[in-house]
């Protein structure tokens, strides 16, 4: 037997515990499901993108659940308070955020810090401005944001693939060419293979750092963008969080923390089974709030359980079959 | 001018020292102490007592962190551990208690160290599902319901005093004392930061590398439940939606703002203990300056960037290169 992909693993535990949960509640296999999971879950898929390039260049970043509640409430403080118009308040915001991403980025490479620290650091930051912002909720009545979710494009079987859901699988598959198919990509992997043999390849170190936290503050500050879209308001206290969600995807997703090992298209099938756990605990809907975080944390297990038997598995057939090749 | 590395500790005590002068500028009577009771009072005793619940985290997560490994779970097994002990606290004697409470957390430190050591899933998230689960069993204790309870022996545990000073200080001690003594105290501290520099190495020298990570993952589990029924017997009530929430950060940033690295293979209990006291300093002081909460964070965050920059190696290396820049010039 070929040696099966860590990738392949993760897409069959997905469709396995897909298979699963549609024979439990056969609604669950219809395209008007599929596509509210897409929605639901579209700024965790567009942060994780980002992470996944963090964590595969050997570092990890904590402040984007912090830099998304930030973006919800300056837009809707610059949209609703400040009467700029929304292009300008997203481009704003953005700029912002890659200012934010490229500070952080260049603490870590000038003064050699752990980046888990300083992006900790990054995420009391950012949480705090946005208290100092606003400590309310602020509903978001801009046009285009009634505009962008009524838009949809519509599935066979009911499903509505919103614009939100199109901005996800945008970023993915923009990130997947990025990060598999360009220079950038490449040197991503190597940094996190061994930071000193890049740099004696030649490869700067330090702004590839700079770089890399920028995409990922961005993407954050876009995933903030789809959020409030997601919830028409900016609150202080949103994404709380959603740091440990979007590691757990990406590492789900085969990303491995060490650096080095990973890709987007694995990201987001672990984005794709952390929402189905979510959909499968909301079909059930008998739950108490207790017994909701226990079957998640069972469920997640179920799932890590199942891809590192899968894994140990086809590494152990693999051996045999090399065994009896020599 | 050159100023050379610090040595180990050095900027920790710096950090701490310069946040106590700040606290003292913001509070005038920072200093004050007076004996009532039995035990004495004021805010530098305040700063010990708050800051023991993240002081006894950081023991056992500067033991994990050392092995490479990292227990994002402490922060629930804090909240199963004080709702345990607050749902028998009335009906059983005070040994019973802590017995049952500790051996939750031993059993919550066996769970993630199993899956650590024997499942090998990385450590962040094999920990993250027992904090995503274990609030959810904390609940399931308590009922939902935020459970009170009246046991003076108990209460004692968070408002008592020993020799003048609060019980949870005392205890706090105590477990450094313990730990450094089992750790330091014999060839342990250094298996442990073998498994972490390399564990394959280890292994093929005849570290028992496994048992290593199990029993790392066990002690922290037990300081996490030990931190729980502190912060329970303090309030006299098991909150399981709120106790301990968010605090397996602060214990990280202890044990970093501590020295020791992330990527595990060295470690510093006292500097750990004194990460936790810098927090819990700053802390105090921002409550006292009595600015606006809303500054809280930004204060942290400031704090912890200066605390890591004073420590950071390149620092001195970039004053070298000042300096000799400097020199050039006529």
């Amino acid at each position: 037997m070929k040696r099966l992909s860590p990738i392949a693993i993760t897409a069959l535990v997905l469709v396995a515990g897909f298979a699963l949960c549609a024979l439990q509640f056969p609604n669950i296999a219809s395209t008007r499901v599929v596509a509210n999971l897409l929605t639901d879950n579209a700024f965790l898929g567009i942060v994780a993108t980002g992470m996944t390039f963090v964590i595969i260049s050997g570092g990890i970043d904590l402040s984007v659940g912090s830099v998304i509640g930030f973006t919800t409430v300056f837009v809707a403080l610059a949209i609703e308070r400040w009467g700029i118009p929304p292009y300008l308040a997203f481009a704003m915001v953005l700029g912002l955020c890659a200012l934010f991403g490229a500070a952080m980025g260049s603490i870590i490479h000038i003064f050699d810090l752990p980046p888990f620290i300083v992006t900790l650091a990054g995420m009391f930051l950012a949480r705090g401005v946005s208290f100092l912002l606003s400590t309310e909720s602020i509903p978001i009545s801009a046009p285009i944001y009634s505009t962008v979710s009524d838009f949809a494009i519509r599935l066979p079987g009911g499903g509505r693939l919103t614009a939100i859901a199109i901005a996800m699988l945008v970023v993915l598959v923009a990130g997947a060419w990025l990060l598999h198919l360009t220079r950038f990509g490449a040197n991503v992997y190597a940094l996190g293979g061994s930071r000193a043999t890049t740099a004696l390849m030649g490869i700067p170190v330090g702004s590839m750092t700079v770089r890399i936290y920028m995409l990922s503050s961005v993407l954050a500050g876009l995933a903030g963008i789809v959020f409030s879209f997601y919830t028409a308001a900016g609150y202080s206290l949103s994404a709380v969080g959603v740091e440990l969600d979007t590691i757990a995807a990406v590492v789900i997703g085969g990303t491995l923390l060490t650096g080095g090992q990973g890709s987007v298209i694995g990201t987001f099938l672990g984005v794709l089974i952390q929402g189905m756990i979510q959909t499968y605990i909301n079909f059930d809907g008998t739950l108490s709030s207790w017994w909701t975080k226990i079957a998640t944390g069972v469920l997640l297990f179920a799932f890590i359980g199942l891809q590192q038997g899968l894994i140990a598995l086809s590494r152990r057939s693999a051996a045999k079959t090399a065994r009896a090749h020599a | 001018m050159t100023l050379r590395l610090p040595r180990r500790g050095l900027a920790q005590a710096l950090a701490l020292i310069v946040i106590l002068m700040v606290d003292r500028v913001v509070s005038p009577q920072f200093f004050n102490l007076h004996l009532q009771d039995g035990r004495l009072f004021g805010s530098v005793i305040d700063v010990l007592n708050r800051g023991t619940p993240v002081a006894l985290l950081s023991l056992g997560m500067v033991l994990v962190i050392a092995t490479g490994g990292i227990d994002l779970s402490v922060g629930a097994v804090m909240a199963i551990a004080g709702a345990t002990a607050a749902s028998l606290a009335d009906a059983h004697s005070l040994p019973v208690v802590l017995l049952a409470a500790l051996g939750v957390g031993l059993l919550c430190g066996l769970w993630n160290g199993i899956l650590v050591a024997v499942l090998r899933i990385q450590p962040i998230v094999a920990t993250l599902i027992l904090m995503v689960a274990g609030r959810g069993i904390a609940q399931l204790i308590t009922e939902g319901r935020i459970v009170t309870f009246t046991s003076p022996d108990l209460v004692w545990l968070g408002n008592g005093a020993v020799l003048g000073l609060p019980t949870p200080v005392a205890i706090a001690i105590g477990m450094l004392l313990l730990t450094a003594a089992v750790v330091r105290g014999s060839a342990l501290g250094l298996l442990i930061e073998a498994t972490g520099g390399n564990a394959r190495a280890s292994e093929l020298s005849g570290v028992g590398t496994r048992t290593m990570i199990l029993a790392v993952y066990v002690w922290c589990g037990i300081c996490a439940a030990l931190a729980g029924v502190i912060a329970a017997a303090d309030i006299m009530g098991a909150d399981a939606n709120n106790a301990g929430l968010w605090l397996e950060l602060d214990a990280i940033l202890a044990v970093v703002i501590g020295g020791t690295s992330l990527f595990g293979g060295r470690f510093s209990l006292v500097l750990a203990v004194a990460g936790a006291l810098i927090i819990q300093a700053m802390n105090t002081g921002i409550l006292l300056s009595g600015y606006p909460p809303e500054l809280n964070l930004l204060v942290k965050a400031v704090v912890v960037l200066a605390v890591l920059l004073v420590q950071s190696p390149r620092l001195s290396d970039l004053s070298g290169i000042m300096a000799r820049w400097r020199s050039k010039k006529p």
